[in-house]
């Protein structure tokens, strides 16, 4: 049953080793998957992983996909290292568009140059209202933010319905659930022509630098750390845990909300009820890949992006169902786990006790 | 009113079962101390393997909730395999495989789309069923009602009063005493999980084999996670998981009978009060931090690695 021993010292090898590791061994078990399922295993490989990228328009599409995940695990991995686990990034995105979408709905037809503008304040804000519920909820009243944060995504969910059912619907829109489409002056210009890929990239990017100056030169980051692992020592030392759990999930709704306005103001245009495919969700196991480290996390959110077009591609080339992305996803954080567990311990050889 | 307010109840204990069931599974585990929030993932899996099953066999309900608690069985070993003998962090795991569970459910499940099953009839219970009012709301339901039911019976009596559930709840209270008093604490904790494993699955199989016996991706739609929050809510407790499970299940149908009971209110605004009640009760139970840390098994969430 037990399969571990412990290590003298964590292995400091496998603390960056783990997640290549994990890529490996999900590709190793994808190559097994596509075998089963009778597809030729090189060509299915290079379907997935290589046709996405052989040309301007797969790379823009993976900067278009990378973007929102990268910035939800860059707010993400700050709560995760004060082991606040908020799980329920994806409803912060969705009240983070809705915001954002009510800002470019009321200005149909007479966008400015604040309209924009006024879109990214309000999804941040949204995002970070629907984060700082759970907060309240687990410092006022102690309540676990797994759980509230996840029941809080299907709120949002069901509020967006109503919303794109009800007053938000499109008049002229043959009555699909969906909102009027945006117009220019709430819409991120596109960078190049033929492409969808949009100035929000620069969020994203921008948010890189923000989290690694964070993480690494200020006093914030550290205090966050120490109130997450240690309440007491914490508030001892005059920072208390609560402030810690507001940080966190103010932080990582923010920048939900934020790749919620980069979704409506570009790709999506409005706002319907397939906001996002998962992202919020994805964005957790970025964050785990990318080590909770901000430059670790932009790495990993280009592979969770061509994890998404390996999919589609899948599904137009393979006729296999793009649902396989959220196996690999699956099965990338199993492997990672496991790897993980190799850090501070090492495989016990079989001697037979329990 | 009363003539509204019947219907609501007779489908209470229908919408309860899933959340029964997987309630239960989930408050063996965590009394041993094991913390699983793969439950949405098992369910997913359990679902869609008794979907396939059932369909493979001609609409056998039976193949179909046998293959269910098999899948379920089989995700939790994935969970139990990292989180327990590799010690890895509970709640990332539980999270991977609710994942899994998601995606590897909705790969499987798009051949199955346009299925559907005849599902169960439901199985008048002779002479009680023929009691006035109450008859209909208890005793004429389908036969996995009344399994759910003898199950609580079961995890009731055997946590309570057997040896089996002494030695499950000290690896749940102190792993350290059980294992120097020489209790297999990873071999209890392993069966402890398949057995919420088999639960789950199992709720998952009567949600696509029998209450709507169709499959659809993500049909679980959060019941998973509220049966995990149930427990928090039934603070470890068999009977109050029950009564929680009821109560959801009668909000969970509410939005059904929400024009003959005069509520106007948009259907999607009452689809979401399972979820906000669910926060609700969490925060009223939550708030009663001695409550809580009376009856929270003292070891949960926490891996085990022995002889260290």
């Amino acid at each position: 049953m037990n399969l571990l021993e412990p290590r003298a010292e964590p292995s400091r090898t496998l603390q960056w080793a783990a997640p290549p590791i994990a890529i490996g061994l999900m590709l190793v078990a994808g190559s097994v998957l596509f075998l089963l399922l009778g597809r030729d295993p090189v060509q299915a490989f290079r379907v997935f992983f290589i046709q996405p990228l052989e040309s301007g328009y797969g790379w823009s599409e993976l900067l278009l996909k990378a973007g929102p995940l990268v910035l939800i695990a860059e707010g993400l991995a700050i709560g995760f290292r004060a082991r606040i686990y908020n799980i329920g990034a994806e409803g912060q995105l969705i009240f983070g568009a809705i915001c954002a979408g009510g800002v470019a709905i009321h200005a149909a037809g007479h966008e400015t140059a604040w309209t924009l503008p006024l879109m990214v304040v309000a999804g941040a804000a949204g995002g970070m209202f629907w984060g700082a519920i759970p907060a309240l909820l687990k410092t006022r009243f102690n309540a676990e933010e797994t759980l509230t944060t996840l029941m809080l995504t299907y709120v949002a969910n069901y509020f967006l319905s109503w919303l794109v059912h009800g007053v938000w619907r499109d008049p002229a829109g043959m009555n699909f659930p969906q909102s009027v489409m945006f117009g220019d002056g709430a819409l991120f210009p596109v960078l190049t022509e033929g492409n969808r890929l949009n100035a929000s990239i620069f969020i994203p990017l921008a948010s890189v630098l923000v989290f690694q100056l964070l993480v690494k030169r200020s006093f914030l980051a550290y205090r966050l750390e120490v109130g997450g692992q240690a309440p007491l020592a914490a508030r001892y030392a005059g920072f208390p845990a609560g402030a810690t759990v507001w940080v966190s999930l103010c932080l990582s709704g923010l920048t939900a909300g934020l790749a919620g306005v980069g979704e409506v103001a570009g790709p999506i245009g409005q706002l319907n009820l397939n906001l996002s495919p998962g992202y919020g969700y994805a964005a957790i196991i970025v964050a785990y890949l990318g080590r909770l480290h901000p430059l670790g996390i932009a790495l990993s959110g280009l592979l969770m992006a061509l994890l998404y077009l390996g999919g589609e591609a899948a599904q137009m080339t393979l006729q296999l169902p793009a649902a396989i992305t959220g196996l690999f996803q699956g099965m990338l954080l199993f492997f990672l786990l496991g790897a993980d567990a190799f850090i501070d311990n090492r495989l016990r050889l079989p001697r037979r006790t329990a | 009113m009363i003539d509204h307010l019947s219907p609501i109840l007779i489908g209470t204990l229908g919408a309860a079962t899933p959340l029964v069931l997987a309630g239960l599974g989930e408050l063996v585990a965590e009394k041993a101390g094991v913390m699983n929030l793969g439950v949405e993932g098992m369910m997913l899996i359990g679902a869609i393997a008794a979907f396939a099953a059932a369909v493979a066999s001609d609409g056998s309900v039976t193949a179909g909730l046998l293959a269910g608690m098999l899948a379920g069985v089989l995700a939790a070993s994935l969970f139990a395999l990292l989180a327990l003998s590799l010690a890895a962090n509970q709640a990332a795991c539980g999270l991977a495989l609710t994942i899994f569970g998601v995606g590897l459910s909705a790969f499987i499940g798009q051949s199955y789309v346009s299925h559907s099953l005849a599902g169960l009839p439901a199985l008048p219970l002779p002479g009680l069923s023929q009691i006035p009012w109450l008859g209909p709301i208890l005793f004429r339901q389908d036969p996995v009602v009344y399994l759910a039911f003898l199950l609580y019976v079961a995890v009731a009596w055997v946590l309570a009063r057997t040896r089996i559930g002494l030695i499950l709840r000290a690896v749940g209270e102190s792993p350290e005493a059980a294992h120097a008093i020489g209790y297999p604490v990873l071999g209890i904790r392993w069966a402890a999980t398949l057995t919420g494993g088999a639960f789950a699955g199992l709720a998952g199989a009567y949600l696509s084999t029998v209450y709507t016996p169709l499959w659809v991706q993500n049909m679980t739609a959060g019941r998973g996670w509220i049966s995990v929050a149930l427990v928090v809510f039934a603070t470890w407790k068999p009977t109050r998981l029950l009564l929680g499970a009821c109560l959801f299940g009668g909000v969970t149908i509410l939005q059904f009978h929400a024009q003959g009971l005069g509520l106007d209110l948009p259907v999607e605004l009452l689809a979401a009060l399972p979820y906000l009640a669910t926060v609700i009760v969490l925060v009223l139970i939550s708030r009663d931090r001695k409550l809580l840390r009376l009856n929270l098994p003292a070891s949960l969430g926490k891996p085990f690695v022995p002889g260290r």
